[in-house]
Order: C-alpha cells, then sequence, then structure tokens
C-alpha cells in the first residue's frame, strides 16, 4: 500500500513537497485555505534577482502539482492534527476526517499589515502604498497616483514591521532590501524621470547578485539610498508626503515631500500556521515561527515525530530557498516512512 | 500616691513620644513655606480643623477607606487603632471614676488593674470590666491576624505584604506584646484577688488552677510596661512612626497643603505616614502582570525614609497613580515619585543616633532655566489671528488617523482656528518632565509659550492627554485649555457638530494622564453616548488601568509593557465591543498591537459620525469657557 501525505498549505513550499512526493511514489492530499493554489507568489510582478516573471514560477509549481497520486483541497482550513497509534488524522473546517502517516507543514507566512505602524500613514493617507501593493500596479502596467498622476519623487520604507521591537518583531525578514531595489529599478524604468529614495537602516544584500543589483540600482538608475528610519509622515494641503527621516549618516534631521511612499511589509508567520502550532502542540521560537529540532540539521524537523515543515513557515526565505527548504523536507518525510515500514 | 517601680519604662517611653512629637511638629512647621505656615494657621482656627478631627476619626482609628476596599484587613487596622484608642478612653475614665482619685497621671489608666486589684466585682464595676475585657478581646482578634498576616498575607485577602527592616522587627515584637502580656498580668491578677470579667476572669480561673498565679502576676505587668515603653521609644525610627504623622497630615491636608513639585517639609510628612498598608502594591500592574513586586510606592517611601538612592525605584513606574487613587492615607504617590525623579542637590548620610531621630532631610531645588530662548533657532511659527489654536502633539502624529478627523470636526464645526504644529512642534515638555528633566523641559515650555502667546487665541485644544497635562499645569498661559473630547463636547452641546448614531458596541478606556492625573472623565464618555452604546468596563475612571505605553518608565522591556498592555486590552474587551475607544494616541498605539479589537480614537469615531451638511448649519461661535468669565464691568 503507497504511503499518505498531507500537505497543508499550498504556496511555493506546500506544491513543491506534494510534487516530490507524488513522484517518491506517496498519496498526497494537498490542502489550501485560499481559493487557489500558488501563495505570495501569485501577487508577485517579477522575481529578484533576475526580473524573472513570476508566472514562470507558477507554472512550473502547477505542472508539478498535477499528478494522479495528487488530490488538492482548496478553500480548505484546517482545524486541528490528532495522532492516533500510528497515523495522523487531520480534521479540516468543512468537516472532512483526513488520514496520513506523515504530514508537511507548508503554511508559510503573512505580510506584515502596515497598518499597524500607524505613523507611516498606510490606509489613512491616499498614496501611502505596500511593496505588495506596487507589484499589483507593475502587473496592471499603471503607477499612478491616487488623483490619476503620474508619481515622481518615490520614497521606499524599509524594515517596515521588521527589526522593530516595538511591533514585536525583532528579526530581520531579509527580502525586503532586495525587494526594494528590485522594484527602484522597476519604477525609473517606467518612469525615467521619477527620483527614487529609498530610506534603510542597513542593506542587506546577502543573496546570489543582490550586490550587483544593489550597484545596478545606484549606477544605472540612479535610486538614492538615505541611511536613516523614517519616523512619520503627514500630509500637506497638496497631498504631498512630508516624510521626517533622520539621516544617520550626516546626522541630520531630513524633510522631504514625496508623492508616494512604497512600505516595504515585513514577514511575520501566518496567523493560520500560529492555530495549527496552538492545536497540535508544535514548537514556535519567539519570533513566532515554527521551530525545527536543529537549526543546522534539523530544519525541517518538528518536535512531533512524523510531522515536518517546508518553506517560510520556518523563518523568512527567498524562493529559491524556499524550494530547496521543500526539497529536503521531502527526504526527511521518506526516511521517515522507510524508517516506520522496516 | 500608688505607685510601683514597674512603671518606670512606660512613663519614660510615654513622656519621651509626647515630647518627640511635638519637637518634631514644631520642626516640620518651621520647614513649610510662609504660605503653608499660614494656611495651617488659619485652618487650625477655622473648618478644616473640626473636619480633620472627624478625617482623623474615621481613617486613622476606623479605617473606612480600608474596610471599604479590604474588609479584613481593615478590620485588623480598626481593631488595633480604634480598640485601643477605646481601651484608653475607657481606661481614663475607669480610672477617673473608680480610682482613688481623679486626675490621675496616665499610668494609673493603664495599669489599673495593678493598682485596683479589687476592682469589678459587683453591679456597674462590674459592667466596666465587662466592656474592658471586650475591648481587649477585640484588640487581641486584629493582632492575631496581623501575626498571620506576617506569616501568610493571604489570610487578609492580600497578594503581598511589605518587607521589614531589623528595628522594625524590634518594634513590632514589642507592639505584639503588649496585648498578650496586658491579658495575662490581668489574669493573673484578677485570678488572684477573684475578680475579671468574661476574659480575663475565665482565664484567670482556669490559670489558677495549674499555675502559681500570685508570683506570675508581677512579672507580667513588668512585661506589659516594658513593652510599652519600647514600642514608643522605637516608634519614630519605625514604621509606626506613620500613627503620630498621620494626624499631622491629615490637618495639613485639610488646610490646603499640597505636594506640588517641592520637596519639603510636607513631602516629608507623607513620606512618614504610610502605614506600610501594602495596599499600593496589590493595586499597581507593574505587580499584576509582570510580576516586579519592589518598586512599589510602599517601597518608594520606605526608601525616601532611610536616606536610600531610590534612584532604580522612582524611575520603574508608569506614572499611573492608580496607587495614588487607592492609597487609604491619600499619600500623593506620584507627585512625590516625580520630584524624586529629580537630581538630589544634598545627600546625607544620617549615621548618628541624633540624627535617626531627627534626620536632615534631602533637598531637591526646582531646576530654573536661565530665560534664554533656547529654541530660537528653530524657524518662526507663523499663526494667524484665530479664536482656538489646535495642537495636535508629536505622538498624534505618529497616529495621523486621529489628526485627520480633528480637522475633519473642526472644519465641519466651523471652528476658526489655527494649527500650531501643522509643520511638526516642538515636545510640550512633559516626557522630559517625567524624565526628571525639569530644566530642560522649562526650556520647551517657554518656546512653546512664545507661540501660544503670540497666536492671540483664548482656546488652546489638544488631542494628546500628556500635552493637556503639561499644557494645564506647567505653563502659565491666560488660556482655557481642552483636550479634544472636551472640546468635541462642547461642539456637541452648542449643536454645530451634528452626528449620526454608528449603532457599536464601544467600551472606552481612560487614559491615566486624562483621567486620574487630570481629572476629565465625564466629556469623553458623553462623546461616546453621542455616537454608539457605551458599554461599562470592570475597572471605570479612577480604577481604570494603565494600557502600559506610558513614557512614565523607560525602566521595563518592551515585552513587559506589551504584556501590561494585553492585560489591560483583555479586561476592556471581555464583552466583546465593536471598537475599543480612548482619548489618547499613545494609547492607541499599545492597544492597537494586542488585541482582535479595532482600537480607535474619540476623534475617529466621532469623524466617521459626522453627518456633513444639515440645512441650518451654524457655525461655531466661541465654546462656553471652562473657566466661568467674570464680568466685572459693572
Ligand atoms: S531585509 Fe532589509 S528591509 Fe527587510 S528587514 Fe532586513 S534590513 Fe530591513
Ligand atoms: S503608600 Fe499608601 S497604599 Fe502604599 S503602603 Fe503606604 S499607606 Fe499603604
Ligand atoms: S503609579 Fe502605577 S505603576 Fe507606579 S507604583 Fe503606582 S500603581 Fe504602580
Amino acid at each position: 500500500m503507497k504511503n499518505k501525505v498531507i500537505v497543508i498549505g499550498g504556496g511555493t513550499a506546500g506544491m513543491e513537497v506534494a510534487g516530490q512526493l507524488a513522484k517518491h511514489d506517496c498519496t498526497v492530499t494537498l490542502l489550501e485555505r485560499s481559493a487557489e493554489t500558488g501563495g505570495h507568489v501569485r501577487d508577485w510582478y517579477h522575481l529578484f534577482p533576475d526580473r524573472k516573471d513570476s508566472r514562470e514560477v507558477i507554472n512550473y509549481l502547477e505542472n508539478l502539482i498535477r499528478h494522479k497520486s495528487i488530490s488538492l483541497f482548496t478553500d480548505t482550513d484546517v482545524n486541528d492534527i490528532v495522532r492516533e497509534n500510528d497515523f495522523f488524522v487531520v480534521r479540516t473546517s468543512d468537516g472532512k476526517e483526513l488520514q496520513a502517516d506523515a504530514i508537511v507543514v507548508s503554511t508559510g507566512f503573512d505580510l506584515f499589515r502596515s497598518e499597524r505602524k500607524e505613523e507611516y500613514g498606510y490606509g489613512i493617507y491616499d498614496n501611502v502604498i505596500s511593496s505588495a501593493d506596487l507589484e499589483k500596479m507593475f502587473r496592471n502596467d499603471e503607477i499612478k497616483l491616487q488623483n490619476g498622476n503620474i508619481p515622481s519623487k518615490i520614497g521606499m520604507v524599509h524594515c517596515v514591521g521588521s527589526r522593530d521591537e516595538k511591533v514585536g518583531n525583532v528579526y530581520c525578514s531579509k527580502l525586503c532590501c532586495v525587494t526594494a531595489v528590485k522594484q527602484a529599478i522597476e519604477i525609473v524604468k517606467r518612469i525615467p524621470e521619477a527620483k527614487v529614495f529609498c530610506f534603510y537602516m542597513d542593506i542587506r544584500m546577502g543573496g546570489a547578485l543582490y550586490e550587483e543589483l544593489y550597484k545596478e540600482a545606484q549606477q544605472d538608475y540612479g535610486v538614492n539610498f538615505i541611511r536613516g528610519k523614517v519616523s512619520e509622515v503627514s500630509q500637506d494641503i497638496d497631498n504631498k508626503l512630508i516624510t521626517k527621516v533622520e539621516d544617520t549618516l550626516t546626522g541630520r534631521p531630513l524633510k522631504i515631500g514625496l508623492d508616494m511612499l512604497v512600505l516595504m511589509a515585513g514577514m511575520e508567520m501566518a496567523e493560520s500556521g500560529q492555530k495549527i502550532a496552538l492545536s497540535a502542540e508544535l514548537d514556535t521560537g519567539e519570533n513566532r515561527f515554527f521551530k525545527a529540532t536543529d537549526l543546522h540539521y534539523g530544519s525541517n524537523k518538528s518536535n512531533k515525530n512524523g510531522i515536518f515543515y517546508a518553506g517560510t513557515c520556518t523563518a523568512p526565505m527567498n524562493i529559491t530557498e524556499t524550494i530547496s527548504h521543500a526539497r529536503a523536507a521531502v527526504i526527511d518525510v521518506i526516511d521517515y516512512l522507510n524508517d516506520r515500514s522496516n | 500616691m500608688q505607685f510601683d517601680p514597674f512603671v518606670i519604662p512606660f512613663n519614660i517611653g510615654l513622656y519621651f513620644i509626647l515630647i518627640y512629637a511635638v519637637v518634631r511638629c514644631v520642626l516640620w512647621f518651621r520647614d513649610l513655606s510662609r504660605a503653608d505656615k499660614l494656611r495651617l494657621q488659619r485652618g487650625f482656627f477655622g473648618r478644616p480643623f473640626a473636619k480633620s478631627l472627624k478625617e482623623i476619626f474615621m481613617e486613622s482609628l476606623i479605617h473606612r477607606k480600608i474596610l471599604k476596599s479590604n474588609f479584613r484587613l481593615g478590620y485588623m487596622h480598626m481593631s488595633l487603632a480604634f480598640g485601643w484608642f477605646l481601651l484608653i478612653l475607657f481606661g481614663t475614665i475607669e480610672a477617673d471614676i473608680f480610682g482613688t482619685r481623679h486626675l490621675n497621671p496616665p499610668y494609673k489608666a493603664i495599669f489599673f488593674k495593678f493598682f485596683n486589684p479589687e476592682h469589678g466585682r459587683n453591679g456597674i464595676e462590674a459592667f466596666y470590666a465587662f466592656i474592658m475585657d471586650f475591648l481587649l478581646a477585640f484588640i487581641l482578634s486584629g493582632l492575631l491576624l496581623a501575626v498571620i498576616k506576617r506569616f501568610s498575607s493571604r489570610v487578609v485577602g492580600m497578594k503581598k505584604t511589605t518587607r521589614l527592616k531589623t528595628l522594625d522587627k524590634v518594634a513590632l515584637t514589642s507592639l505584639w506584646l503588649i496585648f498578650p502580656s496586658r491579658l495575662l498580668a490581668e489574669s493573673f491578677t484578677s485570678a488572684a484577688y477573684d475578680t475579671g470579667s468574661f476574659l480575663t476572669g475565665s482565664l484567670g480561673s482556669v490559670f489558677a488552677s495549674f499555675l502559681p498565679v500570685n508570683e506570675l502576676a508581677y512579672p507580667f505587668w513588668w512585661l506589659y510596661s516594658i513593652s510599652l515603653g519600647t514600642f514608643f521609644i522605637l516608634l519614630p525610627l519605625t514604621r509606626y512612626m506613620h500613627i503620630p504623622t498621620e494626624l499631622f497630615l491629615i490637618f495639613a491636608r485639610n488646610s490646603g497643603i499640597r505636594t506640588g513639585d517641592h520637596y519639603g517639609a510636607f513631602t516629608e510628612i507623607q513620606t512618614y505616614s504610610c502605614s506600610s498598608c501594602g495596599i499600593c502594591i496589590d493595586t499597581c500592574q507593574l505587580n499584576l502582570s509582570t510580576g516586579i513586586t519592589d518598586i512599589q510606592s510602599a517601597y518608594l517611601l520606605k526608601g525616601i525614609r532611610n536616606n536610600e538612592d531610590v534612584k532604580d525605584i522612582a524611575n520603574n513606574c508608569l506614572m499611573c497613580g492608580r496607587c495614588d487613587q487607592n492609597c487609604p492615607v491619600g499619600i500623593e504617590l506620584t507627585p512625590i515619585r516625580m520630584i524624586m525623579r529629580r537630581e538630589p542637590e544634598t545627600k546625607s548620610g544620617d549615621n548618628g543616633f541624633f540624627e535617626k531621630y531627627f534626620p536632615s532631610h534631602v533637598k531637591i531645588p526646582v531646576p530654573k532655566t536661565n530665560g534664554s530662548l533656547v529654541y530660537g533657532w528653530l524657524p518662526a511659527v507663523k499663526t494667524t489671528k484665530a479664536e482656538v489654536l489646535y495642537f495636535a502633539g508629536c505622538m498624534t502624529h505618529l497616529t495621523p488617523a486621529i489628526k485627520k478627523s480633528m480637522i475633519k470636526i473642526l472644519d465641519a464645526a466651523g471652528v476658526n482656528y489655527n494649527f500650531m504644529d501643522e509643520e511638526g512642534g516642538v515636545c510640550c515638555g512633559r516626557p522630559l518632565m517625567l524624565a526628571g528633566k525639569y530644566k530642560q523641559a522649562r526650556e520647551l515650555i517657554n518656546y512653546n509659550s512664545k507661540i501660544i502667546k503670540q497666536s492671540g487665541a483664548n482656546i488652546l485644544v489638544t488631542s494628546c492627554p500628556i500635552c493637556y497635562k503639561v499644557f494645564r499645569e506647567s505653563y502659565y498661559l491666560n488660556i482655557d485649555v481642552y483636550h479634544h473630547s472636551q472640546f468635541i463636547n462642547s461642539l456637541i452641546n452648542e449643536d454645530v457638530l451634528r452626528l449620526r448614531f454608528l449603532r457599536k458596541k464601544i467600551t472606552y478606556h481612560s487614559p491615566c494622564e486624562l483621567g486620574r492625573r487630570s481629572g476629565v472623565y465625564a466629556e469623553p464618555k458623553e462623546v461616546l453616548k453621542h455616537v454608539g452604546r457605551l458599554q461599562l468596563t470592570r475597572h471605570e475612571d479612577e480604577n481604570a488601568y494603565c494600557c502600559g505605553g506610558s513614557l512614565g518608565n523607560m525602566h521595563i522591556s518592551y515585552a513587559q509593557k506589551k504584556k501590561i498592555a494585553s492585560d489591560a486590552a483583555k479586561d476592556l474587551t471581555r464583552n466583546n465591543p465593536d471598537i475599543l475607544a480612548t482619548a489618547c494616541p499613545l494609547c492607541k498605539k499599545t492597544f492597537s498591537p494586542v488585541t482582535e479589537t479595532p482600537v480607535a480614537d474619540i476623534a475617529e469615531i466621532v469623524a466617521e459620525a459626522i453627518i456633513l451638511s444639515h440645512p441650518d448649519k451654524k457655525n461655531y461661535s466661541k465654546v462656553i469657557s471652562l473657566k466661568e468669565p467674570v464680568d466685572i464691568s459693572e
């Protein structure tokens, strides 16, 4: 008889896990709480560092899960997970009771809700948007202000909801810096006369080809990088966003009028993941993400034998890392299933 | 004349403490400011004196406030204080009526039984003896509670009891010995003479059955006298000093003396008036939510009394004022803490014997600026002539939804106003004050005062309770200061602001700086009742919790603040309101991340409910002034 595995969460990690497990002779049930698989990648336009169209990744993933051993349930939330002797029972929001030999949790992340940093005026001022909103504008090919005008001065705020003790997230989301660089370039490409300012605390360019992209942004696209934290934003009568920044390189406060402000929202443990952590008694770290048994060689294993993690439900990751992490999870699952049948 | 050497310890103690109390009062009086001296003199010949007598009776003897908040603890304090008072009173009357002479020295009343062992056999005498026994039993019951409280404070309904220093322990032991030794001494004497009422009589006969009561009585009368004497002599060095001091405090307070920002005799009187009841520890959220139990006001006052460095204690506090509100002695705890946050000028170690009884007190002067405008280099703020000046405040600039709503409200009501810090402004000064930086705060105050004066406005409206408090109390301006909740309320009452009903359940969180620290409770609720269904919470008005975001505490971590905030939010949202309303940008910022319930400032809720154009729209003319205008023309 084939082994059954349930994968919770149909984003990049979950789809990759499902596809690979099916290839390795498992019967997979993939549960997705929204109407569509694909997760956050669907909302993104181009991916860093090579500006690949995100649809290419989605196509790859969709092909991967088109497999006779994979059954997909969308609009399905997980209520709880119980272990019964040798197998697990997963109860879903629509009353299903599914059985499995192993479980992979790939609930991913939530984008930080920028309203929570009220001082930046998201949801209050017309032209304060989030990085996700900007991606949508790219996709629809219209970077416009609320009144239909084309913005000429645009600010990008780094570390919104990350590295911020006041909102309870002390960690770095790792991707927003390079996202800002990528988006800044994209803006200048579309609006050549636009001036873009990035307000950062540190620039973190730790991935393959990131630093090169950062250099390109400065040399070829004239993006301004200002080291300083945005303290508050207000709006004047002309709807200009008066942004106050402490320029920590020159040591002086800075006030700058902008047309549009883009908030680089950080990544947080998904709320759905937190619920599962509670009901299945899975360990989470101080940053609320799932806590794997070992940071070095056990990053896919949970504190419950037979339940595994894949992707950004354990920490912020880019797509390359997510896919690698998902594939690693598959090996752990297969190991576990083999050990059990011996 | 009846006399026995055993009364000597008592006599020494008694006369010592009486003389000491008088000297100390004189010293305190001497240290008061001229104005306060006058207040006291006037008070002595006026109503305050009578009022004080009543208050002393209700609070120092009956302990009404403690009784109300915690019956068992109140009973303990009452039985000891009121019981002892009655025992002395009835004892004196007893000695006067039944003794050999009238107008006896005090020891005659205290040791009446020793000198009149035959007293109380029958008739009126027996009845009187019964009363005296009853009073003793009353005191002993309270004493029993006190002993139990020392070992397990939960019995009297408290979570924490105060910690003691060595001298306190000696004094406490002598206090504890007083009444049991009196009980035994009287019982033995009664047994020997076959007198005594239900308590001393019956106990005496039990003892007599197996003990040589005749020989035992005398040593116990000695013990009784020594315990009393020791207690009196140690009293000024221990926390029991609160007993005589509180009387002075009550009188001074009723005469109109307040702490203000001076450290002087009145502050000292208050520090000595603390009975270490521990109620402040029980009401403090730092204790309730984060388990910090060594910074509460009882410890602050103890530290000041012992001349210790209290900087860390003084600074680790939310300045929420919940303890002030609950302190049964009515000590102005938060103002005292504000003073202790400032740099003391002199600090003397009181080590000698004499200094222990008459400690020199710390000097903490009110810092002054040299008058020059430190922020003169800032670009000038231009204001046009308008009736109302609106000051949003730094915190409101960090919560732009509130600012935006206020502008909408002011415009809708047709108020002719100037936005003082539209382009950003200078801080009101309160955060620096809370940090003990008075001088620096005054520099900000001077700068802002100049702008406010130049604006020519008659009304200053602010959105932030932190600014509101400092504008009202520390700016010397001839202008009416309103918090926006008060201003909105008067706009509604004047009918220039028409609102629709939002059909939402709202709970209101009363911000510390607006509520407890400034006394504004009613107006925000009035406003909310206009736009939604106001739900009551478990901790209303002066009992409201602090949101935990206080600028007053830079000691605790964000995690601890968050814990306080989420505990408070949980308490506020027990009835599942649709909106958790507050009237302070800082409270809003603190609550938003810790609760699922949407958090909104009053201004935002009102702005949402505005009916924009109603036909017979009036314009705001001039809101009724807070201070009643006085017409002196005719
Ligand atoms: S990646 Fe950059 S913007 Fe994102 S949290 Fe880290 S430092 Fe901040
Ligand atoms: S400060 Fe007040 S409440 Fe606190 S222990 Fe002293 S008397 Fe009691
Ligand atoms: S003011 Fe508030 S935080 Fe400070 S000691 Fe009193 S109750 Fe505790």
